[in-house]
């Protein structure tokens, strides 16, 4: 029986252990899972940390704002009490993060009767499918763009698409959701005297959604078909796709199977800081389109200096994002055999 | 492939400067073959010059003052009554607050880049040359602060300490470049440690380092020539970055406050207006998105002339 | 009298690129007959390799196969339409390529991937070929195969993915297997594994062979005859032992000189040749070779010599031959292709081969 060829450099290639190897890999999944699960925490008690350093080191109290009237002293006392602001600021910064474990970020400054969870609760769904529609639109447009220009490198098809992105990837989502609005209802509803999406004070699940999503998405949409057109002309180059010809594979899965196979994986990587985008963006999105989500709460949040709701927010957006990435990362661990589980 | 190896034996590069020359010189003919570029520069001159000459051109009467008000001349059309491009909704001339807003938006866009550089560099030239500890530290820190949306984080700082800084406009000025380069500053430092660290890999360190010669001379000798293209593309792209952040913050009501005018506030402001009078949002949105798109183009330009593997 | 399976008839492929035409192969002619093994020899940039990727229609943008006839049992490649191009890849005729780590798809397992070779001409059904793959990785030397069918290539060492690279290209019963440098991308021991494995292959399944190689050791061992090509043309061809005991085209002679030989008492130092491969978009004037060429007459550089036959089956491309140069003449040659430094170390014990530029 052939001896394996020279030294083997990797030990667990010898066929006694092949299938340890095999089984390892399912573990140290698991370690891996976990691992970054609890590597979330240092980043969301930073995030708190600093968040909270910041809002103590504005000048003045939550109370200057209060509906244009000076507050008495007894008033003012009487509230700082309440929201435990005359304790010493370590006592309150512990007190918050234990609150914050226990799923309580405080009462709102703005709306003295609402807990900032119940100001969430109330918003996250407007936000929730602004960024899940975005990101339905996003992924096929983005990807599919991309592998289009790929495979018709330099035709018109290809100057067309890959204009577009440069373009749409130059403006800001605020601008492009200023200038469509201008298009699309003041324009439109000059020349047609119709009504047509028009940004309203109440929102509902309809086309009114369009102009929002499509402002939310083009700069996502940009940025992934240029990397996934630079992805997959670079995998189209390398030797296996010629190996893939040279065994008279049809074209169809040669496209498949070879290239997208290998030059969608680059992509994956970058749904965690598309999903950040998203969040972030949808504060832009939201203000320009009044559409009441957690983005909008946040801008008023900070116009009204309303810590506790800034906090809460913040904190919601930085682990929702960091679970993105977890998420994403395990993904990709997936898809590419070659990732060493380290 | 088969195409014709013309090779000539690669020599290590013991004698940095001469192998530079030809690099710059290589890529300034690469950066003016892309026709994109070169709009993008044409673009970007014409905007500072501009915006440098504004002052001027108010004194001398050629453009009406930014900061002037004309209640009789409230949310006029563009070309009407000397307002080439109309007026805002207190009858000032938006020509005029485009220009000077210029003025805000490139200054920022640029000087951030100024405060980002020796962060940048500080944090990765210490994270790659120590190493070990040090840098897994540093990289630690890095990670955490990346995972902070940024546009959050800007509006969180800038939130805290707009009251600090109304009335002045140097401070606020300040602040917004502050935040900015805060939330900036990651990716230039993990580029230079990368380089730091692909630097340390070479063979000739080792070598140089048994003959005696100070390591942190040599690869800051080795370092400057390398990465001084990728950390001048870092830059450049971080520029539009920049200018979007701080356009944001003013749109949405932080960062520089009126009368100052600047781009972000004028689409804020234009947006109310916008059934009556659409051109006081366009023109602004318009500027903010051509000024970033010649950026970018230069950024791309500049990339692809400078990446010695590009091949067209 | 075996049959002639693969004729390519003066072929010309072509580069336009930027910065001008590559004329990569400039009418090469040759043969491969049925069951031999023919070895394609030159230095890197000859146009061996496009000639071989010509011969399946695989040569890259910009390249285009400009002119000539390659047929293949009576059928002309360069005239085939896709599908019938797509039936003759990988079945009638199949190709190796140099790196088997960059060769093979990193992200498919093995197994699948030998399979979709046998799956895609429609001669084995898929139950067929997943039994087949394990026979065929056995045959090629690789233990525990009904495991390693679904390992990722990199979980494989280098030699084992060029007999990966082996078995697939041999799954579909090919007449001709072409194989690119199969050995230069590994190290020498393994090296010697897989020349081989070639050899009992052959042996075994008769398969033509195709060899393309820099390496005038691995055309001794295992070719029949072997084409010598320099800037893109044919300039000596012949029965391996003809040419390797008495080559004719000054070119060939530099080659095997450059190769540590057994069957000779090592007199001479080891030589590489001067000089640099000419620039395929503007080549010399006359024989491509006459400004690197020891032995160059003045006719040398006006014209350009044609193909003619030198001894029984072998032909080579100069106007000089090396049978007519003088004894004193091959000694300057050597002499003069050593650089100063060579010389030195001539003289100091321990010498090695020389510093000069060259490829090989």
């Amino acid at each position: 029986m052939a001896v394996i060829a020279g030294r083997s450099r990797w030990g667990a290639l010898l066929p006694a252990r092949f299938s340890t190897l095999f089984e390892s890999r399912g573990a140290s999944l698991a370690v891996f899972i976990v691992r970054r699960i609890l590597w979330m925490i240092p980043i969301v008690f930073f995030v708190i940390v600093i968040t909270f350093t910041l809002m103590h080191l504005a000048p003045g109290s939550p109370w200057d704002k209060s509906g244009g009237r000076q507050l008495s002293k007894a008033v003012v006392d009487n509230l700082n009490a309440r929201y435990g602001l005359n304790k010493p600021l370590w006592t309150q910064f512990l007190l918050y993060v234990n609150n914050v474990i226990h799923l309580d970020f405080g009462l709102s400054y703005q709306y003295q009767n609402k807990t900032v969870s119940s100001l969430l609760l109330q918003s996250w769904p407007y936000t929730a499918t602004l960024g899940g529609l975005a990101f339905l639109l996003i992924v096929p447009v983005g990807v599919g763009l991309g592998v289009l220009a790929a495979l018709r490198q330099n035709t018109r098809v290809d100057y067309i698409t890959m204009g577009f992105a440069t373009l749409a990837a130059s403006f800001p989502n605020f601008v492009v959701g200023s200038l469509m609005v201008v298009v699309f209802s003041v324009l439109l509803y000059r020349w047609t005297g119709g009504n047509f999406f028009l940004p309203s004070s109440d929102f509902k699940l309809d086309d009114h959604l369009i102009m929002p999503v499509i402002t939310l998405s083009l700069l996502s949409i940009a940025f992934t078909a240029r990397l996934t057109r630079a992805s997959t002309l670079d995998t189209i180059r390398q030797d296996y796709v010629r190996t893939a010809w040279a065994k008279g594979l049809p074209e169809r899965i040669v496209v498949i199977k070879h290239v997208l196979k290998n030059s969608l994986i680059p992509v994956v990587t970058i749904l965690g800081p598309l999903f950040a985008f998203l969040v972030t963006g949808s504060v832009v999105v939201e203000d320009v389109f009044n559409i009441p989500g957690i983005g909008r709460a946040f801008v008023v949040a900070v116009a009204s200096y309303d810590y506790p709701m800034i906090l809460g927010t913040t904190i919601l957006f930085s682990l929702v994002i960091a679970v993105a990435n977890l998420l994403v990362d395990v993904l990709y661990v997936f898809i590419d055999p070659r990732v060493r589980l380290t | 492939m088969a195409l014709p190896a013309v090779a000539v034996a690669q020599e290590v590069d013991w004698d940095v400067p001469e192998k530079q020359i030809g690099l710059w010189q290589d890529a300034w003919q690469r950066f003016r073959r892309n026709r994109l570029a070169l709009i993008g520069a044409a673009i970007v001159v014409l905007l500072v010059l501009v915006a440098v000459s504004g002052p001027l051109l108010v004194h001398f009467g050629i453009l009406k003052d930014p900061l002037k008000q004309d209640v009789a001349f409230i949310e006029v059309g563009p070309g009407q009554a000397g307002h080439p491009l109309g007026s805002d909704e207190l009858g000032r001339d938006t020509l005029s607050r485009l220009i000077f807003g210029s003025r805000v938006s490139l200054s920022v866009g640029i000087l951030v880049q100024l405060i980002i550089l020796p962060i940048g560099l500080a944090i990765g030239l210490t994270a790659g040359y120590f190493g070990g500890r040090i840098d897994n530290i540093l990289m630690r820190f890095t990670d955490i602060w990346y995972a902070f949306p940024d546009l959050l984080f800007v509006l969180v700082v800038v939130s805290v300490f707009q009251q600090y800084t109304s009335g002045s406009i140097v401070l606020q000025v300040l602040m917004i470049f502050g935040a900015i380069a805060l939330v900036n500053w990651v990716g230039l430092a993990r580029l230079v440690r990368g380089q730091v660290l692909s630097i340390k890999e070479k063979e000739f360190i080792e070598a140089a380092r048994s003959s005696g010669s100070p390591p942190l001379k040599l690869i800051l000798k080795h370092l400057l020539p390398n990465s001084l293209g990728p950390i001048i593309v870092t830059l450049t792209f971080g520029i539009p970055n920049a200018i979007f952040l701080e356009a944001f913050l003013s749109f949405i009501g932080f960062g520089i406050q009126p009368p100052t005018p600047t781009w972000g506030q004028m689409v804020n402001s234009g947006y109310e207006t916008i059934y009556a009078n659409p051109s006081s949002v366009v023109f602004p949105a318009v500027a903010i998105g051509i000024t970033l798109l010649a950026f970018t183009f230069i950024g791309d330009g500049l990339r692809d002339a400078l990446d010695p593997r590009m091949r067209r | 009298m075996a049959a002639t399976l693969l004729e390519i008839e003066d072929l010309h492929t072509q580069f336009f690129t930027s910065r001008g035409v590559v004329r990569a192969v400039d009418g090469v002619s040759l043969h491969v007959d049925a069951g031999e093994t023919l070895g394609v020899v030159g230095e890197s940039g000859c146009g061996k390799t496009v000639t071989a990727l010509s011969v399946l229609r695989l040569v890259p943008d910009p390249g285009r196969i400009t002119s000539g006839r390659i047929v293949f049992r009576g059928q002309d490649v360069t005239k085939m339409d896709d599908s019938e191009i797509r039936d003759f890849r990988g079945n009638d005729v199949a190709m190796i390529f140099q790196d088997p780590m960059t060769s093979l798809n990193p992200v498919t397992k093995i197994g699948p991937q030998i399979e979709e070779a046998m799956t895609a001409h429609n001669r084995f059904t898929p139950e067929q070929a997943r039994t087949r793959v394990i026979e065929l990785l056995t045959r090629v030397r690789v233990p525990a195969a009904e495991k390693r069918v679904h390992d990722y290539p990199h979980q494989f060492s280098g030699g084992m993915r060029q007999r990966a690279m082996i078995a697939m290209g041999l799954s579909n019963e090919p007449s001709l297997l072409i194989a690119d440098e199969p050995t230069t991308a590994l190290d020498v021991t393994v090296q010697a594994q897989i020349i081989q494995l070639m050899k009992q292959l052959n042996r075994e399944l008769g398969t033509a062979m195709m060899l393309i190689t820099h390496n005038m050791a691995l055309v001794a061992s295992l070719c029949q005859r072997v084409v010598v090509m320099y800037a893109g043309r044919v300039v000596e061809e012949g029965p391996v032992e003809q040419i390797f005991k008495s080559p004719q085209h000054p070119y060939t002679w530099s080659l095997l000189r450059s190769v540590p030989r057994v069957d000779e008492a090592r007199k001479d130092r080891l030589v590489s040749i001067k000089g640099l491969p000419p620039d395929l978009s503007n080549p010399p004037p006359g024989c491509k070779f006459h400004p690197r060429c020891p032995f160059v007459v003045d006719r040398c550089k006006v014209e350009e010599p044609n193909l003619a036959e030198v001894d029984v089956n072998q032909v080579a491309r100069c106007w000089v031959l090396m049978r007519n140069v003088t004894d004193s003449a091959v000694i300057a040659a050597k002499a003069s292709a050593l650089s100063v430094e060579a010389v030195q170390k001539l003289k100091t014990p321990g010498a090695d081969q020389d510093g000069s530029a060259g490829p090989v």
